[in-house]
Parts: structure tokens; sequence; C-alpha cells
């Protein structure tokens, strides 16, 4: 066992896990942080996609012991006293879900996106978000979506938002 | 009033926000593999890693002894458990449907059937204990070419099956061979459909929990079908169906492969109440690709006659369909589901269609996203532009000297199917127009005449399909075991909201929402008052759930008769309150008025309470703001539409990028323009991915190969190009509504559309045919056979 202190979504947890216990299965199983979905076993899909110190990370390929120190930003944690993220919003206002499985993930891996390059190319979007897999949107919408959400995090908002959400400024890929 | 005058005219139309995604976009969801129930167990169970194989032993005792085991099983221990799997649809009077158990116990038949299974304490347990339970197969030749299959010399998948050959089937209108008398050109071609897997992101799970004392069993399932899967799990198990609910919860994804009673339906509800305790199984991806069902996989024969000057005559489609190991639910109709969408929207004289079912030692085949009416779609569609160049004519020229004119609906076409109303001259129009089709022509001449590397195609998709499932007449003569109507039961509450509960389940299609607006609509009461419940056979105990584009179709008229029937109950409570005729009372934006003295009015809100209370109710009246109604339809919907798409191809590497695709989609009446656009993008997306990227590859030994999501091209965002949508709206005459259904259209347009503009774009170097999907390797090594030689010195 390895004894970890992860802070997930501003509270901070303090337990022993299994070596080899994946990030998303400690937040799932052991914190009921379900919001997490899992889509894949070899880390193609992206809906497992989390914020680790702000930085987006398939929570699959990460083990527990790995989040020890760390800051988890889960898409529960995203909200702000009920608050949505810009891109929580505009994914709402774009129609960029539909069975929304993927949405968490999506919009994480967003939120990553958009603090390394505000103001991104509908190219640049769709290569960001490689790594998320959705099956039923065909993608318009979601890039739509992360367009729309980076308009309005320019627009002024954007400083609660990395408050928010514990991404810090300057970080790159 | 103030919430009446408030809200807008209708509802209907508008491009209204979501009520699903409050709970989406937060993560407070319910997958099913969310839910936690105390002393829950986990299930993982042992899939076969030979293809076919006798098994002569299976032995779970080391199992047994692993930390966190609770208990572990062989197929033998648990086969007085359950029985055969169902197939809902008899196809043929030979049809073969051999006993298909949750877990086998004679024989393995494909790499993943279920041979025995453990329940642990946690997930990881349960995974490690499987490594535990020996099991000896003695290998047997594995079937995985569907025409090897059928030679005498062939192993059997089934042993009572001759040939491995499932059904046969075959139905002429007109005569096929008299068409190629004169002077017509016979145009002939192979296809090959491939095999697919739906990959919906949410991979299956089963939660069940039982209380032995009183045989109540409560399934969770990632199902699109939760109605079916209790039917079957009573008829399968003997349990008392009144015993058992069944709970669809947020479902991520289904496209088909969801529509199904699994193994795992029945397996984790049995484990359930065998052990007193809560089971869970949730499958990996890796797992799923073997376990759940896969689309597709037709070897399609066509044959079509066509004048010098243009006019189709006849079409013979030959199909060989691979269905797997076993059937599944409706394995064996799904090829002839499209049986009428061949034609497409074309005048033929004459049409025959056979068909054969061959079982392989590899996963089930089943419903996947259009189920098919693509693999139909895809034959005419990619015949008819065959078949434009072989008669030196313009595709779009030769399709509109074809088609069904606006002024012939409704239309009987040949293969018996009445296409109530369409528009095929407009809509292409249209799409000629978007996409700038004289334009792009001019350029392809250009590039052609310069020998560019990259040249570009442009592809045609003329489609139609049936939608609304289904008929239950229809539904009963062609050998399927329920029918097809839906239901609906509308409330309005004493405090003047409204619940709308039906029996059709979503997993991304926006029905709390779309059908919210049409309640709203006809109650007259605001859209934000209403919510509509569903995938619960315990609330929502009557329904057929979901698939083949019906939910607004069949489910939706459903609603309307329902409210429709709220409304005239409130109009006798309103006409006894305000002591007038009901004939006298009038009904607008959910206000009561008796003719003549507007200012004698009661709300449908004030009505409910009033109904509710039921302190003075008319005559024959009984309390509470409430009606049921089921809605058989009597026919089909047909939506239409045309897509182009334009391809550039680069010759020297084979890489294929999508300039621009246009869709107009002909869907009849908009309930919600933005949710039917990600309806047409979603489904145009997977059938681009069935043109460029996405096939299940097996391989002599009938192992998966493309067996994980890293080696399965599901396309990603820059895969992809932005689609430029349009519509045009004949409303449908078949439905009050004038809807006619938009799940699928896209998968079922989208892919000849592709093929089409690929091979458009290499055509003139002397190709004629590219398999799917149409990856670079493939496109490149057309174009060098093709040439004889490499092209472009690249090698």
């Amino acid at each position: 066992m390895v004894q970890i202190s992860v802070m997930v979504d501003g509270v901070r947890h303090e337990d022993d896990v299994e070596p080899r216990l994946l990030l998303v299965h400690y937040l799932r199983d052991r914190l009921g942080k379900t919001g997490t979905p899992i889509g894949c076993d070899t880390s193609n899909c992206g809906a497992c996609t989390v914020l680790l110190d702000g930085a987006s990370v398939k929570s699959c390929s990460v083990l527990a012991a790995q989040a020890d120190g760390t800051a988890v930003t889960t898409i529960q944690g995203l909200s702000n006293d009920g608050q949505w993220h810009p891109v929580q919003q505009a994914f709402h206002e774009c129609h960029a879900l539909q069975c929304g499985y993927c949405t968490p993930g999506m919009i994480l891996a967003s939120v990553d996106l958009l603090s390394r390059n505000p103001d991104p190319s509908d190219e640049q979007i769709r290569e960001g978000l490689e790594g998320n897999l959705c099956r039923c949107t065909g993608y318009q919408n979601i890039v739509e979506a992360v367009r729309t959400a980076g308009t309005a995090m320019r627009a002024g908002s954007n400083g609660e938002t990395a408050a928010t959400t514990g991404v810090p400024e300057g970080v790159s890929a | 009033m103030t919430e009446v005058a408030d809200r807008p005219a209708a509802a209907v139309g508008q491009p209204m926000l979501r009520k699903e995604d409050a709970r989406l976009v937060t993560g407070e969801t319910t997958w099913t593999d969310n839910i936690q129930l105390p002393g829950m167990l986990y299930c993982a169970i042992l899939r076969s890693p030979i293809a076919h194989a006798r098994i002569t032993r299976v032995d779970v005792s080391a199992a047994k002894e692993r930390p966190g085991v609770v208990a572990a099983f062989s197929g033998a221990d648990l086969a007085d458990s359950w029985s055969t799997l169902p197939t809902a649809w008899t196809v043929s009077a030979d049809m073969k449907s051999p006993p298909h158990l949750p877990l086998a116990t004679d024989k393995a038949r494909y790499v993943g059937d279920g041979v025995a299974l453990v329940v642990a304490t946690d997930r990881y347990a349960a995974a490690d204990a499987l490594d535990a339970i020996e099991v000896d197969y003695d290998p047997l030749p594995a079937v995985v070419d569907m025409t090897a299959a059928q030679q005498d010399a062939s192993a059997l998948v089934h042993d009572d099956v001759p040939n491995n050959r499932c059904f046969t089937y075959r139905e002429d209108w007109g005569d096929h061979e008299a068409t190629k008398q004169g002077d017509v050109l016979t145009i002939s071609r192979r296809f090959i459909n491939q095999r697919l897997i739906p990959n919906a992101i949410e991979p299956r799970s089963v939660v069940a929990t039982a209380i032995p004392a009183t045989g109540e069993v409560t399934v969770w399932s990632a199902t699109q079908v939760p109605h079916f899967v209790r039917i079957f799990l009573s008829l399968n198990t003997g349990w008392p169906e009144q015993k058992i609910r069944v709970i669809a919860p947020d479902v991520g994804g289904g496209f088909g492969s969801k529509l199904d009673v699994y193994a795992e339906d029945v397996i984790i509800p049995v484990l359930a109440h065998k052990l007193g305790r809560p089971v869970k199984w949730t499958e990996s991806r890796s797992e799923g690709y073997l376990a759940t069902i896969h689309g597709r996989d037709l070897i399609q024969d066509v044959e079509m006659t066509v004048t010098r000057d243009g006019v189709v005559k006849g079409l013979k489609v030959d199909l060989t369909v691979d269905m797997g190991a076993y059937l599944q639910l409706l394995t064996p109709c799904i090829p002839l589901l499209g049986r009428y969408m061949y034609p497409g929207i074309y005048k033929f004289e004459a049409h025959t269609l056979t068909c054969q079912g061959i079982f392989t030692n590899k996963t089930p085949t089943d419903a996947y996203r259009g189920a098919g009416r693509p693999e139909a779609t895809f034959v005419i569609e990619r015949i008819m532009d065959d078949a434009a160049v072989e008669l030196g004519m313009d595709p779009i020229e030769f399709r509109r000297r074809n088609w069904i004119t606006k002024s012939e609906f409704p239309y009987t076409t040949i293969a018996g199917l009445e296409y109530d109303s369409g528009d095929y001259e407009a809509a292409t129009e249209r799409a000629l127009a978007l996409l700038e089709y004289d334009k792009l022509r001019t350029e392809q001449a250009e590039r052609r005449q310069r020998g560019d590397t990259v040249q570009i195609g442009i592809g045609t998709s003329t489609y139609t399909e049936m939608c609304g499932l289904a008929p239950s007449r229809w539904l009963g003569e062609t050998g399927y075991v329920a029918g097809g109507w839906e239901a609906a039961s509308v409330r309005v509450l004493p405090t003047g909201r409204a619940e709308v509960v039906v029996g059709t389940s979503p997993h991304g299609q926006s029905h709390a929402t779309t059908f919210a607006q049409l309640a709203s609509d006809e109650l007259g009461i605001p859209f934000d008052d209403i919510d509509v419940f569903y995938g619960d056979t315990g609330s929502a105990p009557i329904g057929l759930d979901t698939y083949g584009s019906r939910s607004l179709a069949v489910c939706g008229v459903a609603i309307q008769k329902a409210a429709q029937r709220v409304v005239e109950k409130a109009r006798q409570v309103a006409a006894h309150l305000l002591e007038a005729d009901a004939g006298d009372v009038e009904f607008e934006s959910g206000a009561f008025r008796v003719r003549g003295a507007p200012e004698s009015q009661k709300s449908i809100q004030e009505l409910a309470f009033a109904a509710f209370s039921a302190h003075s109710m008319p005559e024959g009246v009984e309390p509470v703001l409430s009606a049921d109604a089921v809605h058989d339809p009597d026919v089909f919907s047909i939506p239409h539409g045309t897509h182009l798409c334009a391809a550039e191809v680069d010759t020297e590497t084979g890489a294929v990028k999508l300039r621009s695709y246009v869709a107009v989609d002909d869907v009849g009446v908009v309930v919600n323009p933005v949710i039917v656009d990600g309806q047409v993008h979603g489904g145009v997306a997977q059938g681009v991915a069935q043109a460029l990227y996405e096939e299940a590859v097996y391989d002599d030994d009938g192992n998966l190969v493309s067996g994980t999501m890293a080696d399965y091209l599901v396309p990603a965002a820059p895969d992809l190009p932005p689609w430029t949508l349009d519509r045009t709206v004949t409303p449908s005459t078949t439905n009050s509504l004038g809807v006619k259904g938009v799940g699928e259209t896209g998968t079922i347009a989208s892919t000849p559309a592709v093929v089409n503009a690929v091979i458009d774009a290499v055509r003139h170097l002397g190709v004629t045919d590219i398999r799917m999907p149409c990856s670079p390797e493939r496109v490149w090594r057309a174009i060098k056979d093709a040439r004889g030689a490499t092209p472009g010195g690249a090698a």
C-alpha cells in the first residue's frame, strides 16, 4: 500500500492505495467521483480526462500514487458556486454534447487547450482535442463551443476561471 | 396566466437548449457503472481466446481461493439457471437459430465467447482471479471467411447447421432477367460492406440486485431496450415478469450496439439472485470489441440494367451476410431491414433481392446505425455513379432521369414501399449550389489536365430511408415477435406542471427536450414546466424502446394523442366550471374560453388543480388531469436528401482529405433544428468513418486483429471536416406531426457520397472501385494497380 495525499476538487484526501490503482478508479470507486467516466483501456478516448495541477491528463494513464501531492480537478469541481465554467456553458449553448459520455473529458481538455492558447483557430481546436473521441456530434459543435468559450473567457471572465480551475498561467504543453 | 402569456407561440421549431445538459456538463450523471450499492460485488468474465474449440474441462476451484473472490462458476455450473438468449426475428422458414447460452458449455465459437466467471469484492480482485481458472480447449478449424464457410469441406460453427448457412431469402418484384433484353447496358459490381465496431463511448455495463425472499430483481443496464430486457429476462430465467424492473439510466451512446439482450443482461441478474448481493459487470473497451455486437459485414453482388439513354430498368442484388457465431436479438433481419431500400429513389421495372446469412467463428453482427439501410444505400448510390460514368453522363443528370419526381408522390416503389412525399429536385438543387458543384467540376478538369498530384473528386448520394419502426402488422408479416407501437402518458400535476412518461429512452437523442417541446405546444404549458421520464420499466412500464429512428415519428405521435386527450378532458372540466357547453369552450395557448365570452376562462393549470381536488367534476368525468395513448403507425416515414462530398486525393500517397461536405436533408417537420443538425453531424461522421477509417479485421485463425481502440480508427476531430447543412421541409403525410426521423439519415447517406468522391478523383487514372475503408494504402494500391506501375514515383 502507498499512502497518498491528494486534493480533489478542493477537498484533501489522505488514503492508502494499492500501487497499481489507477487514478480514475481511485476517483470513481474510492471517492465516488463518478463524474469522470471510463471509455477505453488504451488511453485513446480521453473520456476520463481530468486536470492534474492544471494540466489535462487521462486519469486512466496515471496511477493514484502518482497523484500524491497534486491537485486534481474533475468535471465535478469545475463549476464555481454553481456558476458553470465558460466551457461548460458553451458546450450547453452550442449543443456540443449528445449522449454526454465524452463530455467531462472533452470539457477539461478544452479548458486546458484554452489555457495554453486563448484564441485558437478551428484547426488548432481540432488538433488540440485529438486525444478525445466523441461518437455522437461529429465534432462540429464541439469546435464551435470551444471557440465560443474562448471568446467569452477573453472577454473578461478568464481571471476568475483560472482561479476556479487551478490552471496556472503560462502552462505549456 | 402570466406563464401562458410569456410562452412562445410555438415551441416546436425552436432551437430550445437541452434539458439534458445540466447534469451532463457537470458530471452529475448516472451511468450504469456509476451505480454503487451496499455490499456490491464485481463480476469478471473469462472469454475464449480461441475462435473455435471444444471445451473439454473448466476448473474454477483455484479461482475461488483467490483473495476477495466470493464465487466462481463455469458455464456448466450455471446451465440450469438460464436458457438460450433470444432472437426476435424469424426471417425465413429455413432459418436456423442454434442455442446460444450466456456462457458456453460445449464449444467456444468465437474469440470472446464467455466460458466462466468470477465474482469478487472489487474489480481488480475479479480480474486477477480470472487467471486462476483452468480451461482445456480442443481447438477446431476456425470458420472465418463467409464464402469458404459454405463449402462442404468447411468446419461447422454449429454441428447441425450444414454449410454454415443460417438462412436463405429471395424476393422478386417483376422479372429482372427480362430487363436485359434489347439494347441495354448491364453493369455488375461486387461491393464489400466491411465489418464495423459500433464504439458507443460508454462501454456496456450491467448492475443487478435481488430480494431472494420476494423474487424481486432490479437491473440497471446500459441498454437502448429496457423493456425488451425485462421481457426476455423473464422468458430466459422463468422469473415472473412483474417481479423484474429494468432501468436504463444515463446511456452513453448506442448506435444499435445496445439494442440487444446480451449474455450479461442475464448473467448479472442471475448472479445477484443466486448470491443475494448486488453484482456489477462493466466491460473494458477491448472486452467490448469482442463481446458487443459488430455491424455490417456483407458481400454485395449487384447487377443493374440501364438503357443506353440512361433509364434504369432492373436491379438484382445478391447478399451474403456474416452472422458471426450466434444470432443475437436481430442479427438475421438486419440485412433485410434494407430489403426495400435497394432501389433507392429510382423507378425500376424489376428488382430481385437474395440474401443468405452465414455463420462464422466471429463476434455476432447485429444492428449498427442504419441497420440494413446504409448497406442498401451504399449499393444503389455507388452503382448509380458507376453507371453514369459508363453512360458518359453526369451523375446528377443520370439520377434526375430516374428519380421519382415531386409530382409523382405518393409513389409505390418496385419493392412495394410507399413513399408518401419528397422533393428530390429541391434538395439536390440546394446541395449543388452549396457545394458550388459546377465550379468544382471545372477545377477537377483543370487538375486532371495539369496532372496535379492532388486530384479532386465529387461524390453524390441522393438517399432515402424508411424510419419510424414500425407498423405492427408489417412486423408480424415479416416474422418479428413483437409490435412497433409506442406509448406515452401525459399528466398535468396539481401544481400546474406537467410530466410526460414515454416508452422510448434516449442515449443522446434529446428526448427530454424534443418531447417537452411537443407537449408544450399541445398543452399550452411552458416548456420549462414540463419534464419527460423514461428508461425505467417501473415508472414507464409500457414501451418498445429506441431504434430505427422511431422515437419522434412513433412516440411523438403517442405524446400528441395523449396530450390532446388531456386537453379534451380539461375542456369538459372547464365547461362544467364555467357552466357552458363543452362545444362552446375554445382552447388556445393553455386557456379555455367560452366562445363569445372571453372573460369567462380557466387556465389548464387551474383545471389541473380542479381535476385533482375533484370537488366538482362533471358527470362521468374521472378525477386527475392525465391521459395515456399508444400509437401504432400504419406505414413508415420516408426522409430523403442529397449529400455531396468533395474529396482531395493525393495520388502519390493515397491520402484522402475531405474538402467539403454538403448535406441537404428532408426530415419533414423539424421540432428542434439544433438537435436535428446535431443528429446529422454525428450520423455523417459515422458514415464517413466507414468510408475512410474503420474496419474490424480478423486473421485466418479468427483473432480480432483490430482488437483495441488503438487498432481501430474511430475518427477524432482532426480527421473530419466541418459539415455544411441545409434542409428542405416536405411534411410527412403519414403522421399527424409531419415528422420523418433523423437519427440514421447521416450514416445512411454519407458512406457512398464519400467513396464516390474518392473514386471520382482517381477514376481518370483507371480506378473503378476501392474497398472500404479507403485508407491511404488502399487508395495508393488502387492507383498503382490501375496504372500497372508505381504511381508518381512513390513506393
